[in-house]
């Protein structure tokens, strides 16, 4: 696509809706800048998003077909509105998620905090959690052999699981 | 908690205290988590996110802080109190004008605020004054570090945190520092400023976040990467460009002392005589004499007012904070002559002279 102002190639796309009318631009670097899109009108972070999931997720048939089994959403849902349904749709539309965490990101692996508690792959997590709370429970409140047993419980869950 | 009581004070962000306050104003981090057994917010419906909201406000109910936590059931609030939490940074536009079972869950200080069944189920914001970026992580880190013992929270080892935009997925967190930036607008070199840090992957927004013109000349900085990089680099990248800012604008503040001296003592004295004098006042125009005012106090071109006394102002002539201080309802008009009261009385009694 090219700028509409000059013929180079257009890298700024904004889609704007002011009174429900949708209002499209596509411009160059320069040209952007020249217009001071970035700094006066606000950037809006969503369009930017759609932007980017316009660009970088060509859904193929298949990904277009794809519907989360656990929430239900579609991935053209997705598409058209920037936001996921359930945590499951990480995994469930991996494919078409994975090019746009990279563009927007520069990365494709979290790094950084973790919960403790690790949850929830397998079921007994949950579970393991709930009994964390506990012990703690019992250790703040000094109960010290109710802590001992559920400790041990711990231990045997976790090398189980 | 008593809204009225708030009204009369300036919060957490606008104390004008802590390090580097004559132009950072604060730091505030905030972190998305999502519970794992639920949709997301915008997928649930009526019920699931009623389930959603009790869970969750009962406990926060039970978090060991101190001192604890106030709930606000959000959809009981009238749409001023919305807007008033608002303009306090203490709920998000997006929870105030959102459907269905809400809340908030604040500290007394208004340092901490626990959103429920905003995009993501749960929004962790702690607010500092000042430049002070490690301490509000320090805070915040604590608070999910007490949740995550009794939520199970969405969490891949792959993408971290999972929540509802992509675009927050991993460490959920939003670091912000806001500045006030006066100088550099006034030798037109904020652009440059602008631009430097969109290389470096920072956002740059005005006061009310996305989609508000930076009025007031206030700026927050913030990241936009949440994914591949752990809190502590985010934090160190914000914090190591933060202090190179604030030398730009003592630069530009320093220039226009020695080279346009008298023109700055005249806006200054301009922005004071308005405020002080107007019978009608917008939201808008407040705000940028304010700015000068702010600028003038910190340069000493103006000796009668504090600082702490300008930004209780900035929060007490928004729209919801007045109508809310005159006990009344206003229009556009009626606020624009009911602001213009309120600053003159104000600044009467912060002394009459400004020289």
């Amino acid at each position: 696509m090219k700028c509409e102002h000059c013929s180079k190639p257009a890298t700024v796309h904004l889609t704007d809706i002011v009174n429900k009318k949708k209002r499209e631009m596509h411009l160059c670097q320069e040209c952007a800048e020249q217009k001071q899109l970035m700094v006066n009108q606000e950037m809006n972070l969503s369009a930017i998003v759609q932007t980017l999931i316009g660009q970088h997720v060509a859904p193929s048939d298949e990904l277009a077909r794809l519907t989360c089994p656990h929430c239900g959403i579609k991935f053209m849902e997705f598409r058209a509105q920037g936001r996921l349904g359930c945590p499951h749709d990480y995994d469930v539309f991996r494919a078409g998620l994975g090019p746009l965490l990279f563009s927007f990101h520069r990365a494709a692996k979290h790094v950084g905090k973790a919960p403790r508690n690790a949850p929830a792959e397998q079921p007994d997590l949950a579970l393991l959690g709930e009994l964390r709370t506990r012990l703690r429970e019992a250790v703040d409140s000094e109960a010290f052999e109710e802590a001992a047993r559920l400790r041990d419980l711990i231990r045997q869950k976790e090398a189980a699981g | 908690m008593n809204l009225e009581t708030l009204t009369h004070t300036s919060g957490e962000w606008l104390r004008g205290t802590g390090p580097e306050s004559d132009i950072v104003i604060s730091s505030r981090i905030r972190l998305a988590r999502n519970l794992a057994a639920f949709h997301f917010t915008n997928r649930s419906n009526a019920h699931q996110k009623a389930e959603i909201e009790a869970m969750l406000r009962e406990r926060i109910a039970k978090l060991d802080v101190q001192p604890p936590l106030d709930y606000i059931n959000v959809p009981h609030l009238s749409a001023l109190d919305r807007q008033f939490l608002v303009e306090r940074q203490l709920i998000s536009r997006e929870l105030a004008g959102a459907d269905g079972p809400r809340g908030v869950a604040l500290a007394p200080k208004e340092t901490v605020s626990l959103m429920v069944n905003e995009e993501d189920h749960l929004r962790l914001q702690v607010m500092r004054s000042g430049f002070a970026l490690d301490e509000a992580w320090q805070d915040i880190d604590k608070v999910d570090d007490l949740l995550e013992q009794r939520v199970n929270y969405a969490f891949s080892e792959e993408f971290g945190y999972l929540t509802a935009c992509p675009t927050n997925v991993g460490t959920g967190m939003r670091a912000s520092v806001m500045l006030h930036l006066p100088a550099l607008v006034l030798a037109k070199q904020i652009e440059k400023v602008f631009r430097a840090l969109q290389k470096i992957n920072l956002a740059v927004r005005g006061l009310y976040g996305e989609g508000s013109r930076a009025s007031g000349d206030f700026y927050q900085i913030s990241n936009q990467v949440t994914l591949g990089k752990s809190e502590t680099t985010i934090l160190g990248e914000i914090r190591d460009v933060i202090p190179q800012i604030i030398n730009y604008e003592r630069q530009a503040r320093g220039t226009l002392v020695r080279e346009s001296r008298q023109a700055l003592q005249d806006r200054v004295s301009r922005a004071i005589g308005t405020l002080r004098s107007a019978t009608m006042m917008t939201s808008e125009e407040t705000m940028d004499l304010l700015s000068s005012v702010r600028l003038g106090v910190n340069l000493s071109l103006l000796g009668d007012i504090t600082i702490p006394r300008v930004n209780e102002l900035f929060i007490q002539t928004q729209p919801a904070h007045l109508q809310k201080l005159m006990g009344a309802s206003l229009d556009g008009e009626e606020r624009n002559a009911a602001r213009a009261r309120f600053l003159r009385t104000k600044l009467r009694e912060a002394g009459p002279n400004p020289n």
